[in-house]
């Protein structure tokens, strides 16, 4: 019996999010004395493979004919990998959101989305989730025999279980139901939802021509940037960066919010975070009940210096 | 052409998040409930989609008659038809499984719900009405477009866009995108009284399984007192950040 995981990789490279996975799943392996067997779809090379031992994987099944895009035929090869398995493990990504629950119906399996909280037992298995737009967190339990688990990124530690391991190579093809036409990705951007520093900008900014400063800042901090709602309404920054109830709901370790007064809208979505700092000239703003630490000030006074006092520390 | 809408009643985005009976169900008490947002824009879409080709756009709404105000609602912004199914959601997949019976029976071309609901946030049921219809799927859809028999859509991935080509019957998890804020529809005064005559029908559930329950609600733990640090002072704040809270 083992715990199935699935590896989502980006262009042949697997990301922290995958890593957090297989850890999850090793752990509940561990205490429920089961193997981790994580199913990688889409080309990939096998020393980028070998990496998932490093994280307690043992088996390793490789679909490099398979687009991950294709979550219609991932579903299925995932369904077919999990015959001897109760419990499939995936990040929460875009991807996932797709393929997990196909896969749910496909093994009668309960789907438990936003897992913030690890599993004891395998024959009686209850998590938390977050919900309410991270307002709140649910209890929930698994009726059914097999359960299907999305964990939130961000949520869990990564932690090196090298184990011995090996990796299957399967030739399998898939039809999709969908054709891919084009694609537009920003290479450069760490991904929002997995990032660990988020450096965040509202209205206080007066213009999108004031960004430069914030990508500046963010750069200096290995950051991904984003935004309140209205500077997405008003289209000075793209849909994507949009954080808060009706965007993204984000996890980072440092979330920092420039000229963003902290509508509860705004908090719902960020306030998983787990140090949060606020910048704003005024003093009533309530994200400073909802911060770690804050600033009163002009973002334009404010931000500068911090970007200076943070160059100083990336020169030592 | 016709346009299934699903929708969900979920709490203003305003509201403030309690529960009741020993922390096990949400407390409804004072709150105002909206259409959930993802879904409002899914069907705005549609509305414009009927405007367009003349499509006929029916909501549907898996819940007990308290959330028919919002179905009301949906019919004065110009959905034709509403759609209840008269049973208390449990879980995604018992929610999924009863609009996937009903689409079973009724012919649809499009189904478009929102990416996720704001209250539970599963994000599930598109997905599961999908695979138990096999059809295609196309989540986190911020593009649709229809020319003929062409459907070219588009979705966020991470870091991006991607741009798909599928044929109907498809089902959508649609979000901003599809189509602006600003073209969100207030209902008019016409439009609300002739939601009054147009049809909700009432169709009881066909007792499906749920697969997961809830057990209880809390809240996220309060934070401790915010740490105030003058403007002038900005190299206290980037020590605080590397060396007590470790996070830089």
């Amino acid at each position: 019996m083992s715990i199935t995981v699935y590896t989502e990789n980006w262009e042949g490279k697997f990301r922290k999010s995958t890593f957090e996975a297989v850890c999850y799943a090793k752990k509940i392996a561990d205490i429920s004395n089961k193997e981790v067997k994580a199913i990688s779809i889409g080309e990939i090379d096998e020393n980028e493979l070998k990496k998932l031992s490093n994280f307690g994987a043992n088996t390793i099944v490789s679909y490099p004919k398979i687009k991950k895009n294709n979550e219609k035929g991932v579903a299925t090869i995932i369904k077919n990998e999990s015959e001897n398995s109760n419990l499939i493990i995936f990040s929460n990504t875009f991807n996932a959101k797709s393929i997990a629950p196909r896969v749910s119906v496909k093994l009668n399996a309960g789907l438990i989305t936003n897992v913030i909280s690890e599993i004891n037992d395998l024959e009686n298995i209850s998590v938390k989730r977050q919900s309410f737009s991270s307002k709140a967190i649910e209890s929930i339990r698994l009726k059914s025999n097999c359960g299907v688990i999305t964990i939130s990124p961000n949520a869990f530690n990564v932690t090196e279980n090298v184990v011995s391991f090996n990796i299957e190579v399967k030739a399998n093809e898939l039809d999709s139901n969908i054709s891919i036409t084009g694609k537009d990705v920003n290479k450069g951007k760490i991904s929002l939802s997995e990032a660990e520093v988020v450096v965040s900008a509202g209205r206080g900014l007066k213009g999108p021509e004031n960004w430069n400063m914030i990508e500046e800042l963010a750069d200096c901090l290995g950051a991904a940037t984003a935004c309140s709602k209205p500077v997405s309404d008003i289209g000075w920054r793209p849909h994507s960066e949009h954080v808060g109830q009706t965007g993204k709901a984000i996890a980072p370790n440092l979330y920092i919010a420039i000229g963003i007064s902290g509508a509860i809208q705004h908090l719902a979505g960020v306030n998983s975070s787990k140090i949060m700092v606020a910048i704003n000239t005024d003093p009533e703003a309530p994200f400073f009940k909802a911060a770690d630490y804050g600033i009163v000030g002009d973002a334009f006074n404010v931000v500068p210096k911090l970007i200076d006092e943070l160059k100083k520390i990336n020169n030592n | 052409m016709n346009i299934l809408v699903c929708i969900s009643s979920v709490p203003d985005t305003t509201s403030k998040i309690n529960f009741t009976e020993n922390n096990t169900k949400f407390d409804k008490n004072g709150i105002q409930f909206v259409i959930n947002p993802y879904d409002e824009f899914g069907l705005t879409k549609a509305i414009m989609l009927k405007e367009k080709l003349q499509a006929n756009v029916s909501v549907i709404t898996v819940g007990d008659a308290s959330v028919e105000p919002v179905m009301r609602k949906a019919l004065a912004i110009g959905a034709d038809k509403a759609v209840r199914i008269n049973m208390q959601p449990m879980d995604s997949f018992s929610t999924a499984n009863e609009i996937a019976s009903y689409v079973k029976q009724n012919k649809y071309d499009i189904i478009i719900a929102g990416k996720e609901s704001s209250d539970y946030n599963s994000g599930a049921v598109p997905g599961i009405i999908s695979e138990i219809l096999d059809i295609p799927f196309v989540n986190a859809c911020n593009g649709l477009n229809i020319e003929g028999e062409e459907i070219n859509l588009s979705r966020e991935i991470d870091g991006g866009i991607e741009k798909i080509q599928t044929k109907i019957p498809l089902i959508i998890g649609g979000q901003k995108g599809l189509v602006e804020e600003s073209e969100l529809k207030i209902p008019n005064m016409r439009g609300i009284m002739t939601a009054r005559t147009k049809p909700l029908e009432v169709i009881e559930a066909t007792t499906t399984n749920h697969l997961t329950e809830s057990i209880e609600f809390e809240k996220p733990s309060v934070k401790g007192e915010c740490k105030m640090i003058d403007e002038n002072n900005i190299s206290e704040l980037v020590n605080e950040l590397q060396n007590v809270t470790k996070v830089i």
